[in-house]
């Protein structure tokens, strides 16, 4: 009788270890695979988990209505948790273990430089849904997220316009990493195209979490003092609200010194004090408070799921930007699968090129036929009480990505199609 | 006989059982990159994920096991064994960059605007020279923080906090982008080593191979060390430093040394790990990721050279299971993993087998 | 208080008969953003007070037109027509504002205030008109100053004249205006004096050197500020480091446990306070202000039982044993975080500040002190006394400090030292929960609060010396003026590893920390 629980309790023991290292596979042939890379745990959690949901949200919506090519989709949510080198790991299993045809996920650029060489050597397919730096154009990815031409430099014009003010200086604030660091590269020289001398600008970095902004709001107050300045802030999430607190704290309103910034959207704004940033200003492509049918709609459906779901804060759930460029991306590469006749990537990839999307932007959104960039609209959204933006300025219409920017040195000499990064 | 009968069996087991199940171990674990030669229709083929998987995870051993060496026999816990695990895989990086970007600039400088080189990557583009970075760079740094940490006598708590702060300096120092490393994003994009594509079957293979014979290595060493009179004056340190010296020794170099061996073998570790995972950057100096691995040790039972390996073992295996099947639940289980072996198992799990054993 | 006073004229203002100024509102309402700039411009040049209800909606985003642009302003819901007695035709929109447009907005506000008949408005008026008067305004402000009855009000307008003067035709004005601004502290004037020094933009020589002094007056000015701001950071910095080490200079100090569940104490605090926030939205929303008063006891005892939980079911089991307890504790930390994200999920929560923690102070023109930052320098200082009290005049803290030198001695004497051991982990947690209250006033409250904190809160209570809260005071204070002194130098990234590399250097030389205790024993 003793036999029996031993073999028991080392055969669920072996199965345990086994099912770690070899996930088992279920291969059902009927349903197409769509894995969905965002950390669930650990410090990303904060943003991608919205985004998991809002994947898994549309494929449901795909699924009702009769899936792709026939087929339902099926999610395989995987948990990078947050660290870089199992995002790689995890998007390994995804392609050869789980064999998805295709993969939503990623949020910060560290991340998706780590899995990008197994999409590569694996010929994969990623939809990036964040807005970044830029300088990369694999063919192995698609954006849909913003590239700098397509938020930090229309911000910036704004700024320059007279309805933004005017400003004469800038102040370029980041949380030092590549982001902000290429992007206010960017800047730095738009603005000196733009007549802008050295003099009235300043660059300064704080390190990730920083939270005490007393002295950089002191040197923004004295920087300030030479003309009308204005802020570009690339401060990642969390530092954002102790850098509001002290501006506020200090006297400094956005009529004096408004600050733009490009990481700060509805999902970000939904856990802090909103007071302190009313008339504060984020560049992005969309916001939820824009008025449209589509986006009516979309909205109405991300808080109906939600409920139904009972995600964590679902009586205060919103959307934000890189939520509809994942809504945007998974019925784009529909689109592309039907068109196609197959998930193959090189043929979804081909079919790709110039599809177009009636987004919850109010735009209809085309992928570029070459670059692998959506072409966006670029809106100026300023914060309310209540935690959403109000529009005061917007671009004519969608621009195109210029994932290689021309105003860093070198670029004009990348090519404008994807090509592997080795 | 409330403890499940695996174990009982395992405690009833001979030292002789102990050693055919390591041999098997090995045995699996030699097969296992060879395996993965097989074309990948095979049904005995092994693949890439799963060896990059067990890889890391022999990566991690060998850092268990440095960490013991210091921590379980000179009684030193180390909480920024991180810092020179990364700075031995920001060597091979940098070797690993450069090889990558052909004769230009690694593809992160050229776009923030660096024109050339800093002085610090010169001669990264050679094998060799690299290799002896992976040696050097955390082997002099430990070298000179434990010069003085252990002429001012410090240990116990505040030995721990310190090597805590200085892996948290260096984390926020090579988070900076000015200082030459890729900052947040750290290095990524290898295709190349030694003219090898990075990801071909062969390389991987022998990359695993590598891996297998450092861990081997160091537990030769690490069962040298401990046979042999250095080992049990380091228990000494561990024990009653005080007493030691009175007898007329000097710990210090003592300390000294197995202080800088583990570091040198958490850099050769670190070396080892990049390649095989594809990224390097700062958070692997993150301070939690130091205090993760005293678990590994702790779990496994210090002051054993088996039981780190096991530990680390353990928890990298259960943390790729949990965070796949239970994402929500992984920090749960660690934690109650953490109270659950300082207050059960001081000795460990192998201390659990051994008990047993004994009688 | 000249802000209530301030409503109260705006309500009288409010009462007026709204139609006696048929045209503006209209006029702006219809107008483009351009225009309706050039509408404030001329507003503010010539002030009416007839105007200030609609200045008044438009400062407070109040005015609104129908697709008729007919405009209406919004009072407690409802729309009220501006001008005659239009009902709506439909819901009407509410008017869409930018930065510059609220800047004009400002700048027409203060010209207006001036014709109010109390000074303190007034005062307000022309300290704002320093900052935003323009050109067109000084025919205005001229006629103000002449006709300005109360002192006090007419130094203000004078210096906002001055502004406006350094570019008069006659060099005796500006001279004169460039005299008056050198007296001033004000960064502006520093600005507009350094112009005047190019010969191509003043061409009068006296001007010139009276403009030369001048800066150089008011350069030493706002050195005197930027130090002292550079001071008050430093102290506030360190408060901060303080109130996030002090429960740790207990629990690690007297105790001896490695607690590194300490940051998650502070978090908890922190939650509690957002807890306590919730209930007073909820059932006492016209008490809110104070709840932050209400969260302090309500966090120290959430985390004192908390604390006394953990110490009875856990560390109980491990004194002796330091490196045992970091490794517990740390489990300890890692469950609790995870049971704070499913219960209130990943995001960070909001922990508003009520109206007396927001602002700040004006003490000199190049420095503001926000009430929050002065509170919680006050706070830290009273939780210390407090502590220094309990820990050295009370029963409890005489058993404390038996227990941690001899236990065993203590034990022989009558004290119960498992309860000793008990309540002063509890204090521990209690005084870090004190210090999760005043962190979530400062920055974000969310699963990882406590992380961010931990290892400068080790570093503080090793750096102090173990086991001495005077220690731990100063090494806090010395930290944060220190990071604030370096942080202009270098940049906030390098002055943070230097400070670290320091502390290791520091430790190195004196291994006790600043203040060691004397003792012979060796282990």
């Amino acid at each position: 009788m003793k036999r029996r629980p031993l073999l028991k309790s080392t055969l669920a023991a072996s199965a345990l270890l086994l099912s770690g290292l070899f996930p088992f596979t279920v291969q059902a042939a009927e349903t197409i695979k769509v894995g969905i890379l965002h950390s669930l745990s650990g410090t990303m959690a904060i943003s991608e988990t919205s985004l998991k949901d809002m994947a898994l949200m549309t494929i449901d919506e795909i699924n009702a209505k009769g899936g792709v090519l026939g087929k339902q989709l099926e999610p395989v949510v995987v948990d990078p948790a947050s660290n870089w080198p199992l995002f790689a790991e995890r998007a390994r299993q995804l392609l050869s273990q789980d064999k998805v045809d295709v993969t939503f996920g990623c949020w910060t650029s560290v991340s998706r430089k780590s899995v990008l060489p197994v999409y590569e050597e694996l010929n994969g397919l990623l939809f990036y849904p964040v807005q970044y730096e830029g300088e990369e154009l694999s063919p192995n990815v698609f954006y849909t997220g913003a590239a700098p031409n397509q938020q930090a430099i229309p911000a910036v014009e704004y700024l320059m316009s007279e309805d933004g003010g005017a400003a004469k200086r800038y102040f370029l604030l980041g949380t030092d990493y590549v982001y902000p660091r290429t992007t206010n590269k960017i800047l730095r020289a738009f603005l000196h195209s733009k007549g802008v001398a050295d003099k009235d600008i300043q660059e300064v970095y704080t390190p990730f979490g920083h939270s005490d902004y007393q002295t950089i709001v002191a040197n923004i107050k004295k920087f300030s003092a030479g003309g009308k300045t204005a802020v570009i802030s690339t401060v990642n999430g969390d530092s954002n609200v102790p850098f509001y607190k002290e501006l506020a704290n200090q006297g400094i309103e956005a009529t004096d010194i408004p600050v733009v910034a490009f990481s700060v959207g509805e999902e970000e704004l939904r856990g802090i004090d909103t007071k302190p940033l009313v008339g504060q200003l984020a560049a992005w492509n969309y916001f939820q408070s824009v008025e449209n049918p589509v986006n009516s709609a979309f909205v109405a459906k991300w808080k109906a799921y939600a409920k139904a779901k009972n995600l964590p804060g679902a009586d205060k759930a919103v959307t934000n930007d890189p939520m509809e460029a994942t809504y945007v991306g998974i019925n784009m590469w529909a689109q592309a699968v039907e068109k196609a006749g197959s998930t193959d990537v090189d043929k979804v990839r081909d079919a790709m090129a110039g599809q177009t999307f009636a987004a919850p932007s109010g735009y209809t959104l085309t992928m570029d036929a070459t670059n692998h960039h959506l072409h966006k609209p670029v809106m100026i959204g300023e914060v309310q009480e209540d935690g959403q933006f109000e529009v005061v300025w917007q671009t004519e219409g969608p621009l195109r990505a210029q994932p290689w920017s021309p105003y860093i040195e070198g670029n004009d000499k990348k090519p404008d199609y994807a090509v592997k990064s080795n | 006989m409330n403890q499940p009968l695996a174990i009982t069996v395992a405690q009833k087991a001979g030292p002789k059982v102990t050693l055919g199940v390591g041999a098997l171990v090995l045995a699996v674990l030699i097969a296992l990159p060879l395996l993965h030669l097989l074309p990948a229709d095979n049904v005995l083929h092994v693949s890439a994920y799963t060896l990059t998987l067990v890889g890391k995870i022999l990566c991690y051993c060998i850092v268990a096991l440095a960490l013991d060496l210091v921590w379980g026999y000179a009684g030193l816990l180390s909480l920024g064994h991180g810092l020179f695990f990364a700075l031995g895989g920001y060597a091979m990086g940098m070797y690993l960059s450069r090889e990558a970007a052909g004769d230009g600039l690694p593809a992160f400088m050229s776009f923030l605007a660096w024109t050339e080189l800093p002085w610090y990557w010169y001669g990264t583009s050679n094998f060799l020279w690299a290799l002896c970075l992976v040696v050097l760079a955390p082997g002099l740094l430990a070298l000179v923080f434990g010069f003085f940490a252990f002429r001012s006598r410090i240990k116990g708590v505040y030995f721990s906090i310190m090597t805590q702060a200085l892996t948290f300096a260096g984390m926020l120092l090579f988070f900076r982008n000015e200082t030459g490393f890729g900052g947040n994003n750290g290095f990524t994009g290898f295709t190349r080593i030694l003219g090898f594509d990075i990801t071909a079957q062969g390389t991987r293979a022998a990359l695993f191979i590598a891996t297998l014979a450092l861990l081997v290595g160091s537990l030769y060493l690490g069962f040298k060390l401990a046979r042999s009179k250095f080992g049990r004056v380091l228990t000494a340190v561990r024990d009653a430093e005080n007493r030691l010296m009175f007898c007329g020794y000097d710990p210090r170099g003592y300390k000294l040394f197995i202080w800088v061996l583990s570091a040198v073998l958490c850099g050769l570790a670190g070396a080892l790990y990049v390649p095989q995972v594809g990224i390097i950057n700062p958070s692997e100096m993150s301070p939690t990721n130091s205090i993760e691995a005293a678990v590994w040790v702790a779990l496994g039972g210090r002051g054993t050279l088996i039981g780190p390996l096991l530990g680390a073992g353990l928890v990298n295996g259960m943390k790729s299971w949990f965070t796949v099947a239970f994402p929500e639940y992984w920090l749960f289980a660690l934690g109650a993993l953490f109270i659950g072996v300082t207050l059960y198992l001081p000795k460990g799990v192998i201390g659990l087998l051994r008990k047993r054993g004994e009688q | 208080m000249p802000t209530a006073l301030y409503r109260l004229f705006l309500l009288l203002t409010l009462l007026l008969p709204l139609t006696g100024h048929a045209g503006d509102a209209s006029d702006f309402v219809a107008a483009s953003p351009s225009k309706q700039a050039k509408l404030l411009e001329s507003w503010s040049a010539a002030p009416d007070a007839a105007r200030l209800p609609l200045l008044e909606a438009l400062q407070q985003g109040r005015l609104a037109a129908d697709s008729g642009k007919n405009p209406f302003i919004e009072v407690n819901g409802l729309y009220q027509s501006a001008e005659g007695e239009f009902a709506p035709a439909e819901a009407p929109r509410k008017l869409r504002l930018n930065n510059r447009l609220r800047g004009l907005i400002g700048t027409a506000m203060a010209s207006h205030q001036l014709l109010a008949e109390e000074p303190a408005l007034r005062l307000a008026a022309a300290r704002e008109l320093q900052k935003r008067a323009k050109p067109a305004q000084l025919g205005l402000l001229d006629a103000r100053v002449a006709s300005e009855t109360d002192a006090q009000v007419r130094t203000a307008l004078t210096l906002a004249l001055a502004n406006l003067q350094l570019v008069d035709r006659d060099p005796a004005i500006r001279l004169a205006a460039v005299r008056l601004l050198g007296e001033t502290g004000d960064p502006l004037a520093r600005t507009r004096l350094e112009t005047l020094l190019d010969p191509a933009v003043e061409d009068d020589a006296g001007v010139r050197t009276a403009a030369q002094t001048g800066l150089a007056q008011v350069k030493r000015k706002l050195l005197i500020g930027e130090l002292l701001g550079q001071a008050f950071s430093g102290l506030s910095l360190g408060s901060i480091l303080l109130l996030a080490a002090l429960g740790l200079a207990i629990t690690f100090g007297l105790l001896g446990v490695i607690n590194m569940a300490h940051g998650e104490m502070l978090m908890l605090g922190a939650y509690a306070t957002y807890m306590v926030q919730l209930l007073f939205q909820r059932f006492a929303p016209e008490a809110i202000a104070l709840y932050p008063l209400v969260a302090l006891p309500v966090a120290f005892f959430v985390t004192a039982a908390i604390g006394m939980a953990l110490e009875r079911t856990v560390i109980r089991h491990l004194y002796g044993r330091p490196l045992e307890t970091l490794l517990a504790t740390w489990g300890i930390s890692l469950i609790l975080i995870q049971l704070v994200r499913l219960l209130f999920g990943a995001q960070n929560v909001e922990v508003a500040n009520p109206y007396w923690l927001s602002g700040g102070v004006q003490v000199l023109p190049n420095l503001v002190l926000p009430y929050n930052r002065i509170v919680i320098i006050g706070f830290a200082l009273c939780v210390v006394v407090l502590t220094w009290l309990l820990l050295n005049k009370t029963r409890l803290g005489l058993n404390v400090r038996a227990v941690t030198q001899n236990r065993a001695m203590a034990a022989c004497c009558g004290v119960p030292t498992g309860r000793v051991d008990m309540l002063a982990f509890g204090l521990g947690s209690g005084i870090a929960g004190l210090g999760g209250v005043a962190l979530s006033q400062i920055g974000n409250v969310g699963p990882d609060l406590g992380q961010s904190y931990i290892i400068d809160s080790f570093l503080v209570v090793v750096l102090g010396g173990v086991g001495q809260l005077a220690g731990s005071v100063m090494a806090a204070f010395g930290l944060g003026i220190a990071n604030k002194i370096l942080e202009p130098q270098i940049g906030a990234v390098l002055g943070k590893i230097l400070i670290l590399g320091l502390i290791i250097l520091f430790i190195q030389k004196r291994p006790q920390g600043l203040f060691a205790l004397k003792g012979r024993v060796i282990d």
